[in-house]
């Protein structure tokens, strides 16, 4: 919370010029979208000017000010517009309160150096308000989808019922066909069990290479490294027609077993890079210790050098399925109809438009990666603290 | 130089159980190396086998071509003597109908000329129909004359015993070279009904191959003949000259007026060897005819711009990944590790969700019924007649992809400007140097190294894929992936996908070489 000082900023000759812009701004959008573009900006700049003038001479606590401006809008909101209105209220309330917060208790100059320019000030924060559009750009379409995902009609954008917060516009059909349609259970059950298949094999034969591989002397290390690698490179369609070539001529073409030989090929760079990285830090004494001691070579893999490489191999393991869950190309060739995936599913449901049932698919998909993604954070830091290399 | 290595106290050195230590050392050597082998051998195998073959089968499909030799080796050989000549080109002599009726007999009884007929129409075409009536016609041909013929002269030429007995004898090989070839034709036919040979008689295509060896073979040839059947031969060899004589062109004609056409005959023969050139020529909009190499028909060049296309959109993706990636990974490596840790998570979020999430949060996003199109109307900007195309062109698929692909930017670049030492900025401001000159001299130079292996990393991506710009691209936003798909899955010219991969591959392992070059293979990060 910050203590109320004495105004180091200029309240009537910059912060609120700026008020009046900003208002201007919000006052014209939400004008326009009521058919009353002119008005809207009048009454935006009054807004702008007086809020910024009431909070910077009575409201001395931020957190005070921003809650009573938001709710006064969201009042307001309610009283013009009804349920939809609220949020409307709400965001110009906490945008406009918070900016004036910003503007008049110099927090925007937190970021430069006490004798920065004006001008350098405004780059600084022209420069964090870009870097956030892009953050936007980058979230926003996943984020987007997770709403959408509930929609109780069969379209693919906002109703307005949703807008307006009925309960009625909201459902869960898209989440009940997709655990009841037989199209999607099938499509669920191929990937759960090509994915493990494939994982299975790329781990096992990955991580044995990958130990390989760190031995001191490997002949022609460069080049069997480059052939590991090569699934990684080459475009998948490439992968794909040339799978689809070579698997019908061997009869593997459409056949559960050519699938997870694809995927596994496929995840196996994954595999090679992560546990090698991981390798790289393993401390060879600690085998030679064990051998040493009377161990011999099985024993010494399992009960030392594992469990220390163990973080690696899983967030390999995690990699190489990820790689075959979401893979569509490569199944879209080598698999037929009997080996049809998820992804394989959605991208068939997305030619053909049928339902947003393809949005509840991808919400799920979302938390399933989101789950991922924090376990191999967690795994890395916890590698990184095993090989010491970070002190947390 | 006094021997001294001979005396044991300067002698080399040995090793606990006497063995030199150089020696012991290098077998110690030698099993370690061995060891990491085996340890690597099974992946390696499975790799080759999973991955590498593939892409070698492809490689090799890209310049087969066994189909024609394969169907009509006569043919192939008898047109060895003709040539195509530009303008009055003169159709091939008797002898190649000849030998095309015997191949065309055999290869519809097989089915084979169907796919044969669907193979050249890639390169001519009318070839497939064409190939399809001739085989429905062969067996109608006017050639039954020539049995018939044969038949007046000696009931036994219709017994098929007399035929195995006659074709069994050594010598007959000799005199009558078409027939014997023809006969194997036969043998082959008759398998493949599960019948006897020596209770069917022969087609008629077996006469018509006697009565031109008959006559091409000098009478006192004949008469040297002692086999099996001898003297029918002789009797027969004696009358064929009065036989009447069927035109095989002219039957070739009734069935197909095209078979006049030199044309045909020149592109049978430009595809006749077991290895063509003709798909890559084909993936650079180049055609191989009877001629030589020509530029496809204007409105037939599509693969050149395909190319081109795929090279450009990848260019501008990578390019506004650089735009977009740039300022957040110098924001990132500039904020405390707490912050630029939590920060991260926003970029590596869209890495881990699923290539499909993303297209289809594009697909509603960006359609004309979508969100962006329905808060533009919303706010009165666009109006709602006309609502914004941005999906189905090119637009829509540099957008989608560039949001797809902009982690693969900001993980190198951040991984580089990391390790760049604040200090060298402000050493350079306390010099004197304005904040956009300390950027650009200093801090930017040292994060190139980042650009290029971002740039390299998002183009080499980006002109492979084939999902995204199947789902958002329509048909303007395509690249040369969705090409090589259509012609696997839908036009089944397999040929001409694993020519154009060919080509895209190379293009690929140039690029990657040169990322390797840069950057190194063992610095590929994962974030």
């Amino acid at each position: 919370m910050s203590k109320y000082t004495k105004p180091a900023v200029d309240l009537v000759r910059f912060v609120l010029p700026l008020m009046a812009l900003a208002g201007a701004a919000m006052g014209f959008l939400v004008g326009t979208a009521n058919g009353v573009s002119l008005l809207g900006a009048i009454l935006g700049v009054i807004c702008g000017v007086v809020l910024a003038w009431v909070l910077a001479s009575f409201v001395p606590s931020t957190r005070t000010g921003i809650l009573a401006a938001t709710a006064l809008f969201a009042i307001a909101g309610l009283m013009i517009a009804g349920p939809a209105g609220i949020v409307g209220g709400v965001i110009v309330g906490f945008v406009l309160s918070w900016l004036s917060y910003w503007l008049f208790t110099g927090s925007y100059r937190a970021g430069t150096p006490i004798y920065a320019t004006p001008g350098q000030v405004l780059w600084h924060n022209t420069f964090k308000f870009i870097c956030g559009a892009i953050f936007f750009f980058l979230i926003a379409p996943i984020l987007t989808i997770i709403p959408l995902s509930f929609n109780a009609e069969n379209f693919f954008t906002f109703t307005p019922a949703m807008l307006s917060f009925d309960p009625e516009g909201y459902s869960l059909k898209h989440y009940r066909d997709f655990f009841t349609n037989p199209d999607w259970q099938q499509a669920l059950k191929n990937s759960v069990q090509i994915a493990p298949a494939a994982t299975l094999i790329s781990v096992s034969l990955g991580t044995l290479a990958a130990i390989g591989l760190s031995q001191p002397h490997v002949p022609f290390r460069r080049a069997i490294m480059a052939i590991l690698i090569s699934p990684m490179i080459v475009p998948l369609i490439i992968s794909a027609a040339g799978m689809y070539f070579f698997y019908s001529r061997i009869g593997l073409q459409g056949t559960y077993v050519g699938v997870v030989l694809a995927h596994a090929a496929l995840g196996i760079p994954f595999v090679i890079i992560t546990v090698t990285a991981t390798l790289v830090g393993f401390d060879k004494s600690l085998t030679r210790a064990a051998a040493n001691m009377g161990a011999d070579p099985v024993t010494t893999f399992f009960r030392v050098q594992m469990p220390l490489i163990l973080p690696g191999v899983i967030s390999g393991g995690l990699f190489a399925f990820i790689t075959s869950f979401d893979e569509v190309v490569v199944v879209l060739f080598v698999g037929s109809a009997g080996q049809k995936t998820l992804p394989w599913q959605m991208f068939t449901g997305l030619r053909e438009q049928i339902s947003p049932t393809i949005l509840a698919v991808a919400t799920i998909l979302v938390v399933i990666s989101i789950m991922l993604l924090t376990v191999v954070e967690l795994l890395r830091r916890r590698s990184e603290r095993l090989r010491g290399l970070s002190p947390g | 130089m006094t021997d001294a290595t001979n005396s044991p106290s300067t002698g080399p050195m040995l090793s606990a159980d006497g063995t030199p230590l150089k020696k012991s050392l290098q077998i110690a050597l030698r099993r370690q190396k061995l060891r990491a082998l085996a340890l690597v051998a099974p992946l390696l195998l499975f790799v080759l086998i999973s991955f590498i073959a593939p892409i070698a089968d492809m490689l090799f499909r890209s310049v087969e071509n066994e189909i024609v030799s394969e169907t009509i080796p006569r043919t192939v050989i008898a047109l060895e003597q003709w040539d195509y000549e530009d303008g009055n080109a003169a159709a091939p002599s008797d002898d190649v109908y000849a030998a095309l009726y015997v191949d065309l007999s055999e290869a519809e009884e097989f089915k084979t000329h169907t796919r044969l007929g669907s193979r050249l129409n890639y390169e001519t075409t009318g070839m497939s129909s064409l190939l399809r009536k001739t085989g429905r016609g062969i067996g109608r041909m006017d050639t039954d004359e020539y049995t018939k013929q044969f038949e007046a002269l000696d009931p036994k030429w219709e017994d098929p015993a007399v035929w195995v007995a006659m074709m069994q004898s050594p010598g007959v090989a000799e005199i009558l070279p078409e027939t014997a070839s023809a006969w194997q034709s036969w043998q082959r036919i008759v398998a493949n009904k599960n019948d006897v040979l020596a209770e069917e008689q022969p087609e008629d295509f077996i006469y018509t191959m006697l009565y031109r060896d008959l006559i091409a073979q000098p009478a006192s040839a004949v008469a040297a003949y002692s086999g099996s059947g001898a003297e029918m031969l002789q009797t027969a060899d004696s009358a064929v000259d009065g036989f009447e004589a069927i035109s095989l062109r002219e039957q070739f004609l009734d069935i197909d007026e095209d078979w006049a056409d030199a044309q045909i005959w020149g592109t049978i023969k430009a595809f006749s060897s077991p290895y063509t050139a003709g798909y890559f020529l084909s993936s650079v909009d180049l055609q191989l005819t009877p001629a030589g190499v020509e530029a496809q028909p204007e409105n037939q060049q599509i693969y050149m711009l395909l190319f081109g296309r795929t090279m450009f959109m990848s260019m501008v993706i990578m390019g506004s990944c650089i735009l977009l990636g740039y300022p957040i990974a110098y924001l990132l490596s500039n904020l405390p590790l707490r912050t630029s840790n939590l920060l991260l998570i926003l970029v590596l979020l869209p890495f881990w969700t699923s290539l499909l999430v993303r297209t289809s949060a594009w697909k509603v996003l960006l359609q004309q019924q979508g969100v962006i199109n329905d808060i533009l109307v919303w706010l009165g900007l666009v109006g709602d007649g006309d609502r914004l195309v941005m999906i189905n062109n090119q637009f829509g698929t540099i957008v989608a992809m560039t949001h797809i692909l902009l982690p693969f930017m900001i993980l190198p670049l951040y991984s580089v400007m990391k390790t760049i030492p604040p200090s060298y900025v402000r050493a350079a401001k306390s010099l004197g140097a304005t904040n956009w000159t300390a950027f650009w001299r200093v801090y930017f130079p040292q994060s190139v190294p980042g650009i290029g292996a971002g740039s390299i990393l998002v183009f080499i991506l980006s002109i492979g894929y084939y999902i995204t710009p199947e789902l958002v691209g329509g048909t303007t936003g395509t690249f040369i992936s969705n090409r090589i798909a259509y012609h696997i899955s839908s036009s089944l010219n397999w040929g001409l996908a694993a020519a154009l991969g060919t080509i895209l591959l190379a293009v690929v392992l140039l690029l990657y070489w040169v990322y390797d070059r840069i950057v190194g293979i063992d610095n590929v990060s994962l974030g």
